[in-house]
This record gives structure tokens, sequence and C-alpha cells, in this order.
């Protein structure tokens, strides 16, 4: 093989400091007093401790999953740190003087706008670090619209109809055995109501952040658009270099009613371990969308780059008639990551259309697989699903794999599948050269035409970002 | 321009050039001949850098420049162009986004200003009338879906685009019917300067009735058997490559 084939891989994680920050966290374990700590902690409602306290029952008689393609030590819940706060002198920050100078730092440091002034054009940002929600930009401003944008836990005390009402409306608690832990113990979130007919100004943000070494992220995301509302939401995550796996698993609920359009799009960049799979974030996620209402439409875009092991399948249930839902996914590992991730696209409603478009990237020793899940129900007239896996292999050490599941019970339902596997060889490495193109940069077109039909659908900057961070990963992984 | 001394070259173990020596000069064009399997296509990717073949001896200056210490893409830079028989088809990346890369990548080594999309564009459209490509193939993906003529005709361009010192075109007529090779044999003797030089691998005469050069040289089993001017291509044609080789074979003239 050639060298070339060899070095684009190896970038160090430019986002793997420490805050050094004094945190106020709860003893490492789980029990029901650990999680009636956290719900005081928040100062909850009574149905809210039952709610969790009911997840933690089930939770203990479910199984670990084990279905699929991703191997490693199965963590030990009891070592975990279920709740770690950076310390305050006042439970809430009632300004930004009061955040610690450090913790300010941190966000600089990692390019997120946390100051409304210095802040990015027209992007709101929820800030969460570890447990807890550190601030939200723009709240004032999107309220005159009648936009919610806030923590889940000033969602909880201020809104509590609307929480209780949504909250585990489309992920039950006993969904499966990740989001009945999350149910039982999440801690922090973003909630996002856009009211009847309102358009979002402004694109909403959540920057999630682990700092703690040996404490879990269980974030909660709830975003319901109202009868034609439509929104615009960003993810954005990353977590310091440690040698050991933190555990993130966080759940996401999107209902939309009539006519509303939620987009959601996620740039995950969690720590992925080093080059020998020591350390790197487990991140088993279990993200959903209601499409509850008629010509209602939710469209998940991400951009799987980090994590040592990726767990997840963004899913749309297609309710109402004339829905819509949209999948754009382009997943890469490198070195030892190992990701299992795809959607589920379930038919309910007639009329219903589905689009999966998934891009998976593998390089280095590491493995991808593609999941995915088509439904059409007995009375899902005329229903509609376009599929496209197509996997790109560098190198021959890595591999990929592709499970589509396909279930009708319609007879007028539509649903294509197409796949395609192909492999940046030495032969287009070469032609790129020979026309005086380095391999890296080769590598970078090739993987942005690659995932080009992807990157079309995140919001400008992110599309950039995404690129950017494509190359990175990539880096040296040629040579 | 281009001096080859004893070169020998192997891919997995397998010798295929087993001791060449040609000249090239500026303002020349040289034909490379012979039957299949006879390691003429090697030669060229020997000479581009290709990274299967491992050069076991030997030794090529470009230029005066040790070739084998450049990588592919310097000597590309350097002004290197190798024509591809099977150019790779790249889905999602513009035709048109991957020449001005070429270009500016070859601009920015020589110390000139880079085009930026409009300046390309202004610059592409006329290329392409050399080569009579239509427009539409700039916004299309890379050779994605373009019959075999129409990527012989992308790569004329991209020699167009890059101006290179020495093109070396291997088999350009395969899959050509007669009125695109005669545009595109156009287009390369347009193309070809005093300052220039040209090195034509070919099976076939037919392509050197258009791009007539001023040497050709049957190569067999991996050496040069017989060096003359271009009527021996003519003689080629009539005869085919049997004689040069029984003559070597008898003579053990080498």
């Amino acid at each position: 093989m050639s060298t070339t084939l060899n070095v684009v891989t190896s970038q160090d994680y430019k986002y793997g400091f420490v805050t050094d920050i004094e945190a106020d966290s709860v003893a490492a374990g789980l029990n029901e007093e650990v999680i009636r700590f956290i719900s005081a902690k928040k100062g909850e409602p009574d149905w809210l401790l039952e709610f969790r306290l009911k997840a933690y029952r089930h939770w203990l008689t479910l199984a670990e999953p084990d279905w699929a393609n991703v191997h490693y030590p199965r963590p030990d819940f009891q070592k975990i740190v279920y709740y770690s706060a950076p310390k305050a002198k006042t439970p809430k920050y009632a300004s930004m003087d009061e955040v610690d100078p450090e913790l300010l730092r941190t966000f600089e440091k990692l390019g997120v706008p946390i100051n409304e002034q210095a802040s990015l054009a027209g992007v709101a940002v929820d800030v969460v670090f570890d447990s807890v929600s550190v601030t939200t930009t723009y709240k004032e401003k999107l309220k005159t619209f009648g936009i919610i944008f806030c923590s889940f836990s000033e969602a909880v005390k201020e809104h509590p109809e609307l929480i209780r009402k949504y909250l585990g409306s489309v992920v039950p608690p006993a969904d499966n055995f990740y989001a009945a832990l999350n149910s039982a113990v999440f801690t922090d979130g973003s909630f996002v109501f856009i009211p009847k007919g309102v358009t979002c100004p402004m694109d909403l943000s959540t920057y999630f952040r682990i700092n703690n070494k040996d404490s879990g992220q269980f974030e909660r995301t709830l975003i319901v658009a109202e009868e034609g509302a439509s929104v615009s939401y960003l993810e954005g995550c990353t977590a310091p270099q440690f040698d050991t796996n933190q555990l993130h698993a966080a759940v996401v609920e999107l209902v939309a009613l009539d006519q509303a359009s939620i987009k959601y799009s996620t740039v995950q960049n969690w720590y992925a371990g080093d080059k020998n799979g020591v350390g790197g974030i487990f991140n088993f996620v279990t993200k959903r969308g209601l499409c509850k209402g008629k010509a209602s439409r939710i469209s998940w875009t991400q951009v799987e780059t980090g994590s040592a092991i990726t767990w997840k399948y963004p899913s749309c249930i297609l309710l109402g008639d004339e829905s819509i839902g949209e999948f754009y996914s382009v997943a890469l590992t490198n070195h030892k990551q190992q990701a299992d991730t795809g959607t589920k696209m379930v038919h309910i409603g007639k009329n219903t259309k589905s689009t999966i478009i998934s891009k998976g990237i593998s390089a280095g020793d590491s493995s991808n697989s593609y999941r995915g899940l088509v439904k059409v129900q007995p009375r899902a007239e005329g229903a509609r699903n376009f599929s496209q896996c197509d996997s790109m292999l560098i190198g021959h050490t890595c591999s990929a794999s592709t499970f589509p599941y396909i279930e009708v019970q319609n007879r007028s339902a539509r649903v294509e599948h197409e796949a395609t596997t192909s492999k940046i060889g030495e032969e287009q490495l070469f032609y790129f050269q020979q026309r005086g193109i380095p391999a890296e940069e080769a590598i970078s077109m090739i993987i942005n035409g690659f995932c080009k039909d992807v990157f079309r659908e995140l919001p400008m900057e992110f599309a950039v970002e995404a690129t950017k961070l494509l190359s990175l990963k990539l880096e040296g992984s040629v040579g | 321009m281009l001096s080859i001394k004893n070169l020998t070259a192997s891919i997995n173990g397998t010798p295929v050039l087993k001791g060449i020596d040609l000249d090239i000069k500026a303002g020349e064009i040289h034909a490379i001949m012979g039957p299949n399997g006879s390691g003429k296509s090697t030669l060229g990717k020997v000479l581009a850098g290709h990274p299967a073949y491992e050069v076991t001896g030997g030794e090529v200056l470009f230029e005066g420049r040790d070739l084998f210490r450049m990588a592919a893409d310097e000597r590309a830079r350097a002004g290197l162009f190798m024509g591809f028989q099977h150019p790779i088809e790249v889905p999602g990346v513009s035709n048109a986004s991957f020449l001005r890369l070429a270009y500016n990548k070859k601009a920015e080594a020589e110390g000139r200003d880079e085009l930026d999309p409009l300046e390309f564009d202004d610059f592409i459209h006329e290329k392409i009338k050399l080569v009579a490509m239509r427009e539409e193939f700039l916004d299309r993906s890379l050779n994605e879906g373009f019959s075999g003529g129409e990527k012989k005709r992308n790569e004329i361009l991209q020699m167009a685009v890059l101006e290179p010192k020495l093109a070396i075109l291997d088999e350009l007529d395969s899959g050509l019917d007669i009125d695109a090779l005669r545009v595109l044999g156009d287009a390369v003797n347009r193309l070809q300067r005093a300052d220039r030089a040209l090195l034509i691998i070919t099976h076939f005469p037919r392509i050197l009735e258009t791009i007539q050069p001023d040497y050709v040289h049957v190569l067999s089993g991996g050496r040069i058997l017989k060096s003359a001017g271009k009527e021996l291509a003519l003689e080629l044609e009539e005869r085919g490559y049997d004689w040069v080789l029984e003559a070597s074979a008898a003579g053990g003239a080498r």
C-alpha cells in the first residue's frame, strides 16, 4: 500500500482540554436517593419526580441492548456521577457577570458565542456544561415573538403545563434501555416552544460540553412547533480528552403540529478516544420526532465525527396525513471508532413521505454501520420512501456495513432503496495528484463531493464547519 | 527535457520495464508503440509517479531534476502531465471546481495569480472551445457518467488548462470515433510548441496520422526494440509488430 493511504487521519483533538472549575457533584452511583437528590436540587414538582422514579424502576428490569454492530466494555452504572454542576454562589446566574470567568474562557476557547454582543448574528445559544445549562442567549428577544427558548430546568419551573403535556410523549420512558436511564436521571437540556404561525427569526442552538471525568451527560431536549410554526435548531458538542470513557445518553423529542416544520441539525464532535481506542465518549442517544399534524415536516441532519462508540437513530413518526420525514447523515469513523447509526421512518398517515440520505465514511481500523427501518403501516395509503445509503472506505483495515429493514403493510406504498460502496483508492488519489493536487486536498475534495447531498441541508455556517471538521478528522489517514 | 537512462521498474515484484533509454527534447513529439502488455502504459505511469510501481534502477531527469525525488503532485506542478487511458469518475466533485483547483495549484507553484471562480469561468469557456466540449460538462461531476469519448475530451481539456511542458498521452485514441479523434488530435497539435514536448503511447498507428511524431519507438517485453522516424508508424500499420519482434530476437540486437 502506498504511503499516501496511511497518513490523512491523526489530527489531535483540539477540544480535549479540561476546565479547572469547582464542581458541585453527587457521589458516583445510582439509586432512588440519587434521583430524589437530582429532583430536589432542581426544585421539581412531585409529578416529575414520579416520572423519574417510574422510569428508574422500569430501567432496573431492562437489559442493556447488544444488537448493535459495536463492541465495547459495558459501562458500570454505579461508577458514573449522575449530577455535576459548576459551583456558583447563586443557583442560577442572574447575569453573565456571575458566571465563573474560567467557564466563560472555556466557551471562548471552544468558539461558542455565549455573549450576545460578541455572538454570531442570528443564532441564539443555550449552553450546557456537564449537568446544567449555563446560559441562554437572546431569550428576551425571542420572547417578543412568543417563542420560549430556555434550559429544561427553567422550563419545568416556568412552563410546567407544556413540559407535562409533551415530556415522554414521543420517547416514552420505557422506550429503551438508555431512554429509561435518561428519563430517570436527566439533568438539563433545552426546551423550545414555537407558538402557532410563528417562524422563528433566528437559528436556535444548544452547545453541550462534558467536563467532569466521571460524569455522564444525560440531557433532555424537547422542541414543540405548533400549527404552522417553523424552527431550525442546531446542536454542537465536545468533551475533554480522558483515558476513560464517559457516557452520553440523551433523549431528544420533537413534536410538529399541523403544517409545522422542525429542522434539527447536529455536528457531533465528542472526544473519540486516541488512536489505540483508549478513552472517548459512548454516545447512546435516542432522538425521535413526531409529525403529529397534517402536512407537518421534521428533518434531521447529522454530521457524526466524534465519540468512541456511536449508537443513534434519529427517527420520524409520520402520524399526520401528508407529513414528511427526512434524514440526512454523514458519519465518519477513524482509528478504532465504531458507529452504528441510521434512522427509522414510520409511516402511519396517508400520503406520508420520507427521504433517507446516509453517507458513511470509514478510515483507519474503524467500523461504520448504517441501520435503518422503513415501516409502512396498513392505513398509510400512498406512502413513499426513498433511501440512499452510500459507504466510502479509506484504506483497507476499516469496515462498512448496511442493515436496511423494510416492512410494508400497505400495497400502495412505494419504497426505494439504493446503496453503494466505494473506496478512495490509489487510482483516485493518483488522478488528483497527477493534476498537481496534494493527497490531503484530494481526499478533502473527494469526501466533500461524497457528502454534498447532506452538507447542502445544513445551515451555512454549520456546513463550513462540517467541511473543515471532516478534513481535520481525516488528516494523517493518507500520506 | 526528459532523459531516461536504463530505467527498470516492477509491480508486485514482477519486472515490467527492463532497461529503457530515451531522450526527449523540447519541441519533439515521440510515439511509443507496441503490442498489448509490452510495458508502454507502465512507462507512462512510472514517469507520472503511480504508487503501485516500484522503480528498481536507472535514472530519469526532467528539466534537469531527478524525477524520482519528486512526489507525483510535485511532478505535475513542475509541468509533467499524463492523459489517462481510463480516467476515474468522482461523484459530487464538479468538473469546473476540480479544473480550477488543479489550475490554481500550478499557478501557486509558479508564483502566478490564482483565479477566483468568476475569472476561471471566463478562462475555461475559452478552453472548452479548443476541445469542442459542451458547457454542461463543466457543471457535471468529474467524469461521472461521461462516455469514453467525453472522458478523453476532458483529459485534453485538462491538458489545455495546465499547459504542461511534457504531456504523456496514454491511448488517447481508445474509445474515440474518427471525428472525435480528429478534434482532439488537432487540439493536441495546437497545444504543442517549441518549448513543449509530447509522448504519445498507443497501440494503433491511426492517431499518428493526426499527431505526427518525430520519433517512433517500438516497446516490447519492457525494452525499446527499435527507434526510427515517423515512417516506422506506417510500416507498423502495414506489417504489424511481429517482424520487429522477430528481427530483434534473430539479431540478438540490443
